[in-house]
């Protein structure tokens, strides 16, 4: 209590000055988004932007929901305490300033002030304290891990959050999740009542540059212009609709008949993307999207005795050619991945080479060596395959693996569920030797990957190290990294991660890849910062 | 007050079927791997286990089968149909939201492929074994055996893309702020493709029917009478032959009454249409189990007042048949 007393003190001292710094930075920011390269006018005002969904969520509420879902719809209207710049590193939304303490234990937030919700009510430290203690740490996904060792929030006056931690919080890790993981909910709707149930969870009220009208379900979410956001003078279209339109060829039609305007996080067909890409009506591109990396993964169940010798782990990644499935299955739209960390993540990438190259001899050789040599009618063994279907890539990657692996000898049986089963099926039951499926990275290891490779996940958490897998030396370097503070030491503990990772390969990622938008050309002010997808829209705007 | 009375005792008849259906399919889906939390783990990307149990807990999947089915029936016997995981509303509310697009969707296909089939089987049986007969017969089998899909994106490439006559998707303009007749024609308009879509299919089973039931028909001694008496030949077919041969046609109809529920689900992906049929696909797919307990529930009824009321038309048609009862 002393210390976070003396300390959020100082951060305000502190805040004079960096806040102006700060605002500052952001005028020139927008300043620099206000004009399109392309475009000498200026903005217009006015006009209706209509975005396809591929999906429905079932809440639209970004403080118990981390996904891109929800954020595409609701990032408009709900705001994160930070957000990513440009340049990929936070920016202050409704946090203006931050201050950690020295030993990491205390992260203190000064507030934007003058921010009211869009029922009127006045933004205050309390809504920042109750989001974190009652949503955040116990019904966000991916948040309830962030804040598993935060105490409490003090709120020493109504612009100031506190947040005290039992263990040290680095704070790049903290503001990095927040982007995501930040969204604040008006305390005043969700007190007293319970959260999962509340109205405010399909009907959300935030502060953001736009305010939710209608959600008519299956159908479409409308949200129109906040005329008092607090970012004065924007935003400039008056209203958003999101239709949900979920096959993926009526979504092209839509597109193509400008019935939408814009398409993203891969909500269409990747030839249809492909298709769009030489049409001079749509900008098809993965700017402004950089922030949600993902991999094609393949994950390897080391209780079966053969994938439990790290060999043919290694056999098994170097019979699978994948420059050749980027090029022939994905339209060239990914590149071969280095490891975990994507190339995108400057601030943590190792610039390491991709570690297994496409060889079936050595794959031959390594499944010689192993002792699992071919028997009758050239079979070594054989393995059950589960693909998650994520994407409409993963069946076609399972089948692609199925032929690879058959040609050095393994034979692959594909066991075809939809989502929910193949999760069960792998995660819960364990019934799988080879899984294929998506891993999207967050923008920290800590927030969304090292659990893909630490050891001790309760049994049926999906996306987490359910292989049969350990090894002590990974699981230190995991440790060490998520409390490390200092941003040098921390990169370089997850740079020797992904070297051992790489090394004993309990998942291998195949690919890297962004998402893609297919946007109308009509639409300007977008994809100007690396999650734009889930960003707030306020300076974005449409030609007549 | 006899046609209430045969009602109720119809409904009464079918009670223990739904039962047997509604316990069937529950059983069924437990067999499913997965549950309505992996489904929503799978939406959100992924998640930490204290908070799939926190979920599991929402959403009264921490109880055993046999407890979850007792519940459920127990709810169902008050007509309660219970919480839509997906929606987070009643399912009845949300059936009733989707009800009214699938209802208009199948009704006008079903309008249209019954006037069509009568009027093409008409003519075929009228001219044949020449070409307007075979035309007919081979347009009707091309129709029958191409996907409905495929004649959906076809649409919406030629009317919506590149002539724009019609919308490529939705159930009516978004915000337009339509009301009264102008909403009515917007609706319309974009039902226009949808309907046609699912009606070609079934057009071409209703013109086959037609086709032969009119052949038959024009062979019997009554129409060699009228034609003895010197009538006209369209007053044979119209007031002679048409009513007897409309008989297997109305047959027809009850029997695809839920094949034509079934068969939506396609058509409104393809056309974005907010009907029960997606809302059924996207149960199976999240796993909601409440709200597809409920779509089935309502499509029993549905097809069970379809049936009744095809039974009241035969007796209309043919009063044998209803003197017999």
């Amino acid at each position: 209590m002393m210390l976070s007393g003396t300390f959020s003190k100082q951060a305000l001292v502190m805040s004079s000055t960096r806040r102006d710094f700060l605002s500052a930075a952001g005028a020139v920011v927008l300043g620099a988004a206000w004009t399109p390269p392309a475009r000498a006018d200026a903005p217009r005002r006015g006009g209706v932007l209509t975005v396809q969904l591929n999906g429905e969520q079932r809440v639209l509420n970004p403080a118990i929901r981390a996904s891109t879902g929800v954020y595409v719809v609701t990032s408009k209207i709900m705001e994160p305490l930070v957000d990513l710049g440009p340049d990929g590193r936070p920016v202050p939304v409704l946090a203006t300033a931050w201050e950690a303490a020295p030993d990491g234990k205390t992260v203190a937030f000064r507030l934007r002030e003058g921010v009211s919700w869009h029922d009127g009510k006045p933004f205050t430290s309390a809504d920042v304290q109750f989001t974190a203690m009652e949503m955040w740490k116990k019904y966000l996904n991916y948040g309830t891990q962030l804040q598993l060792y935060l105490d409490a929030v003090d709120t020493p006056d109504a612009g100031t959050a506190v947040f005290r931690y039992s263990r040290p919080m680095p704070l790049d890790l903290l503001l990095r999740a927040l982007c995501d993981l930040g969204y604040v909910a008006p305390r005043h709707v969700f007190e007293g009542t319970s959260i999962l149930e509340n109205p405010a969870n399909t009907a959300p009220v935030g502060t953001g540059p736009f305010r939710f009208v209608q959600y008519e379900r299956g159908q479409y979410v409308i949200a129109e212009r906040n005329p008092s956001y607090w970012r004065q003078g924007t935003p400039y279209l008056d209203r958003i609709v999101w239709r949900f339109i979920l096959d993926k060829a009526a979504a092209a039609a839509a597109l193509e008949t400008g019935q939408v305007q814009l398409s993203t996080y891969n909500a269409l067909a990747l030839a249809d993307l492909d298709r769009l890409k030489s049409d001079s009506r749509f900008t098809v591109s993965s700017k402004g999207l950089e922030a949600n990396a993902f991999n094609n993964t393949l994950e390897f169940n080391t209780r079966r005795k053969e994938l439990a010798d790290v060999r043919v782990r290694r056999a098994i990644a170097h019979a699978v050619d994948v420059p050749f499935f980027i090029e022939n299955f994905l339209y060239g739209l990914g590149k071969p991945a280095t490891g975990p960390i994507p190339s995108s993540s400057a601030a943590f990438y190792p610039q390491n080479p991709p570690p297994y190259g496409f060889d079936p001899k050595k794959s031959e050789a390594l499944l010689d060596e192993a002792g699992f040599k071919r028997g009758a009618g050239g079979t070594r063994f054989s393995l059950k395959l589960v693909p998650i279907v994520n994407g409409e890539d993963v069946p076609l990657l399972a089948t692609f693996i199925q032929q690879s692996l058959q040609a050095v000898g393994i034979r692959v049986e594909i066991v075809n569920l939809d989502t929910a089963g193949a999760l069960s099926t792998i995660y819960r039951d364990w019934n799988f030797d080879l899984a294929t499926g998506w891993h999207q990275y967050r923008g920290d290891p800590a927030v969304s990957t090292t659990v893909w490779y630490r050891s001790g996940s309760p049994k049926g958490a999906p996306w987490t190290n359910q292989y049969g897998w350990q090894s002590d030396e990974v699981d230190r370097l995991v440790d060490a990294a998520a409390t490390e503070l200092d941003p040098a030491r921390r990169k370089a503990l997850y740079a020797t991660w992904v070297k051992a990772v790489n090394d004993e390969i309990p998942v291998w990622m195949l690919t890297e890849r962004t998402f893609l938008s297919a946007t109308s050309k009509r639409v300007h002010g977008d994809h100007n910062m690396p999650r734009w997808g889930s960003g707030d829209w306020h300076d974005t705007w449409i030609d007549a | 007050m006899t046609i209430l009375l045969l009602a109720l005792r119809r409904l009464a008849a079918s009670v223990p079927t739904l039962l047997l259906i509604l316990a069937g399919l529950f059983l069924l889906l437990q067999l499913a791997p997965g549950d309505t939390v992996d489904a929503l783990m799978a939406q959100m990307g992924g998640g930490d286990p204290a908070t799939a149990d926190e979920l599991r807990r929402f959403y009264g999947l921490d109880l055993s089968a046999t407890a979850q089915l007792g519940r459920y029936l127990w709810r169902l016997v008050r007509f309660d149909l219970g919480v839509s995981a997906i929606y987070g509303k009643p399912v009845a509310t949300v059936i009733a939201e989707r009800l009214p697009v699938t209802l208009l969707l199948a009704g006008s296909a079903l309008v249209l492929s019954f006037a069509g089939g009568t009027l093409l089987g008409i003519v075929a049986a009228r001219r044949l074994d020449r070409w307007p007969d075979t035309l007919i017969s081979t347009l009707g089998l091309a129709f029958y055996a191409t996907p409905s899909f495929w004649f959906g994106l076809m649409g919406i490439v030629l009317f919506s893309i590149r002539l724009g006559w019609l919308p490529a998707g939705g159930y009516e303009e978004v915000g337009g702020g339509l009301t009264g007749l102008a909403r009515a024609l917007d609706i319309a308009r974009h039902l226009v493709l949808p309907s046609l879509t699912l009606a070609l299919v079934f057009l071409a089973t209703y013109l086959r029917i037609m086709r032969a039931s009119m052949l038959e028909v024009m062979s019997l001694d009554f129409v060699r009478t009228a034609r003895a008496k010197g009538m006209g030949e369209t007053g044979i077919v119209v007031r002679h032959a048409l009513r007897n041969a409309l008989l297997p046609m109305v047959t027809l109809v009850g029997l695809q009454a839920g094949t034509m529920l079934g068969g939506s689900v396609v058509v409104e992906s393809v056309f974005a249409l907010p009907g029960l049929g997606r809302l059924a696909y996207e149960s199976v797919v999240q796993r909601d189990l409440n709200t597809l307990l409920g779509i089935v529930f309502v499509s029993a009824l549905l097809v069970i007042a379809v049936n009744f009321a095809v039974d009241l038309v035969y007796g209309r048609l043919d009063p044998r048949i209803a003197a017999g009862r």
